[in-house]
């Protein structure tokens, strides 16, 4: 049963991801149970797949790392039921895991669903599935109870939407520019126009693609964002601390004190937000 | 034979990004409005363009001493002949006035041998367009020649580090780009692999090939060909040679995979020592497309090795993956040295010196000629100019036999 309409049900979600096993199994456990204490109300957890496409540099050498260090699907599932930590889970992959997982004559997708649910997960991004090869998994999560997340991109326009709307559930990904994922100094303008073209949606819609500061999660939320998803900002202090050789434990507290920094913002931003009389 | 839902049979479909969904929409419309129906004249524009520009139609020769050595009639397609020196201009030279067609200001592509880069710069050059090349860093150390050219047509190449530097890191970092540039850039794929409509589309642009070959055939030997032998890597000169056999029953259909060293995999690290993917892979999604793929057990990609790389791809055009499961076309493979050895002999035999990807191709026969009937038609997808520096080292590395004393060259002829 999905526990993440409850996350945006007090106020903006903010939605750390990281690549998981990145750069090993123990310290990736510490990792994400930090972003939980920096106030993390949905966490993304990334599977590794060998052919990132819709990822930039940061998340692809995380991913590289993590796949070093031996991560695989069955690891990743035992990772997400040892992991301590209350908040909703999404699992963050590409199409070609969730559909090989399980024995040869498993029944695809629908192995990797059920198990995900057997280990607590509550959903999945897939972002290279769009909407019309969707079937077979929307049909395993509704038999489970689990989200499936969709991503709106800039591009997506007229009967696309249509398509998207019909088969999301959770919340929608609104990618805030074209492109692939990377933290950037700046963020777009496309973010207020894809979040106009939602406005009748009735699944929160959490901004992602670029956001890196407590100052663009403010702004993005007081724009109307009901959550914001940070990726690479946070991988990046993964980095930073892997090419160090900075402790674990270190490497936690930066990305707790990121992670508050992030939620914090989102806070400010929705305390910005005009009263919305027909949204109760 | 086209395809309307994207699909052949349980293979092809779009899993992409949904940045990339509109652009593939809007692609889908240009291949039918364009490609299928002909809108604004673009088939008659093309057809002309792959006279005048690229040199078509191409010779089906008569190969007198291979016939002579196999005790049957062997005919080669001479897609070599191709301005550029391979089938690859047929594809992107559609494809590029395609872009034109639709507007767009950009051209990307991804390249492994460098043939498909050095088309797609060609084009550029002759219908005006900025050119951009993703080419994996060993295949850029392998190939050398072929980036001077692009070069030299005005295109940019850019280097690809991640993963082992061949055509799988090439394309993911050209759908990247994409997905960033979408708006005004046209991705000119290089195979019959990824989301549709490419499969279809690029299949389309070179089934010239087979079109030809099919009436020179009949015109030469007054007969179609027992067998036509094609070497695959993503497949699309294989899908070119094969288009118009597909409904001829009686013709075998064989794609040449490269066997690289081994047939067996390396579970544990994740590679594959060959390319063979319609001959050992197994189904799942990659680039765009439901296919034959060489993966582990969990679906993580393998990384796949040929002494050719425009054969060194860990996936292979959707369509091609249908028709195995189907039996009409028979998947084989040949091993390295054999394609090497296969590379001298045609040098020497008929004076014309091949690919090392087409090398394949006549390995397939040296080996086999007895099960391929009285006519057999070979593909010559590429001249080998781009690979001499790479045979050079690898004839001397592997002591191939039949190979002439190149010892004056070691290590020289840069
Ligand atoms: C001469 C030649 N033949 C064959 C290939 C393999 O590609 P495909 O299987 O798409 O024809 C290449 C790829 O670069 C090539 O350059």
């Amino acid at each position: 049963m999905s526990r993440i309409p409850e996350a945006f049900a007090n106020g903006p979600a903010f939605i750390p991801y990281l690549a998981v096993g990145d750069p090993d199994y123990e310290s990736s456990l510490a990792y994400v149970e930090a972003l939980e204490r920096g106030g993390a109300d949905i966490i993304e957890l990334g599977l590794p797949f060998s052919e990132p496409v819709a990822e930039g540099p940061t998340i692809q050498n995380a991913v590289v790392r993590a796949l070093e260090g031996g991560m695989t699907p069955t690891r990743f599932f035992e990772f997400v039921e040892e992991l301590d930590v209350d908040v909703p889970l999404v699992c963050m992959t590409y199409y070609n895991l969730i559909y090989r997982y399980g024995d040869e004559d498993a029944n695809r997708p629908r192995a990797f669903v059920e198990r995900a649910a057997e280990v607590g997960l509550d959903g999945f991004v897939v972002p290279d599935l769009p909407a019309e090869e969707a079937d077979p998994l929307r049909e395993a999560c509704d038999e489970f109870d689990l989200d499936l997340v969709f991503i709106v991109a800039p591009t997506t326009e007229g009967e696309r939407l249509e398509r998207i709307m019909e088969q999301v559930s959770g919340y929608v990904y609104v990618q805030a520019r074209l492109g692939v994922t990377g933290a950037r100094s700046d963020v777009s303008a496309q973010t207020d126009e894809s979040l106009a073209r939602l406005d009748d949606w009735d699944v929160p819609k959490a901004v992602g693609f670029g956001i890196k500061t407590g100052d663009h999660a403010e702004r993005i939320v007081a724009g109307g964002a009901d959550g914001i998803i940070v990726g690479s900002a946070l991988v990046d202090i993964v980095a930073e601390g892997h090419e160090n050789g900075d402790s674990a434990e270190a490497v936690a507290d930066r990305l707790e004190t990121k992670a508050r920094e992030l939620s914090e913002g989102a806070s400010r931003g929705f305390a910005q937000r005009p009263p919305h009389p027909e949204r109760t | 034979m086209s395809t309307s839902d994207g699909k052949f049979g349980r293979y092809g479909g779009q899993y992409v990004p949904e940045a990339l969904m509109p652009a593939i929409e809007e692609l889908e419309e240009a291949y039918e409005r364009y490609v299928l129906e002909n809108g604004d004249g673009f088939m008659d524009e093309f057809r002309q363009r792959l006279r005048d520009f690229g040199g078509r139609p191409t010779p089906t020769q008569y190969a007198e001493r291979l016939s002579e050595r196999y005790g049957r009639d062997v005919y080669m397609k001479r897609e070599d002949l191709v301005h550029g020196g391979a089938h690859k201009l047929n594809n992107a030279l559609g494809q590029v006035l395609l872009a034109k067609y639709m507007g767009k200001e950009r051209i990307i592509a991804e390249t492994g041998a460098g043939q498909h880069g050095t088309a797609t710069a060609m084009a550029c050059a002759h219908l005006d367009f900025d050119c951009e090349v993703y080419m994996g860093e060993r295949d850029i150390n392998r190939q050398r020649s072929n980036v001077f050219r692009m070069k030299i047509n005005g295109a940019e190449v850019t280097p690809v580090t991640v993963g082992r530097g061949t055509l799988k890191e090439a394309i993911s970092e050209t759908m990247r780009d994409w997905a960033t540039n979408v708006e005004d850039t046209h991705y000119v794929i290089g195979s019959v692999v990824g989301p549709h409509p490419f499969p279809a589309m690029v299949r389309d642009f070179q089934s010239v090939i087979s079109e030809e070959a099919r009436e020179q055939m009949r015109e030469r030997a007054g007969t179609l060909p027992d067998s036509v032998l094609a070497c695959a890597g993503g497949g699309s000169n294989t899908m070119g040679a094969f288009a118009e056999f597909v409904d001829d029953e009686d013709v075998g259909l064989y794609a040449v995979e490269a066997g690289g060293s081994s047939l067996a995999v390396d579970e544990e690290n994740g590679v594959a020592p060959n390319s063979a993917s319609l001959s050992t892979g197994g189904e799942g999604v990659l680039h765009g497309a439901r296919t034959k793929l060489l993966q582990d057990r969990d679906g993580q990609i393998m990384e796949s090795h040929s002494v050719s790389s425009g054969l060194d791809y860990a996936g292979v055009g959707p369509e091609l993956a249908y028709l195995v499961d189907g039996g009409r076309v028979t998947p084989v493979t040949v091993d390295d040295d054999a394609a090497l050895e296969a590379f001298h002999r045609l040098s020497r035999m008929e004076g014309v010196i091949p690919a090392l990807e087409t090398a394949h191709a006549f390995a397939y026969l040296e080996e086999n000629h007895e099960d391929l009937g009285e006519t057999v038609l070979v593909n010559v997808s590429g001249r080998g100019d781009k690979d001499l520096e790479s045979v050079i080292e690898e004839t001397e590395k592997r002591g191939i036999e039949n190979a002439p004393d190149m010892s004056m060259f070691s290590g020289g002829l840069r």
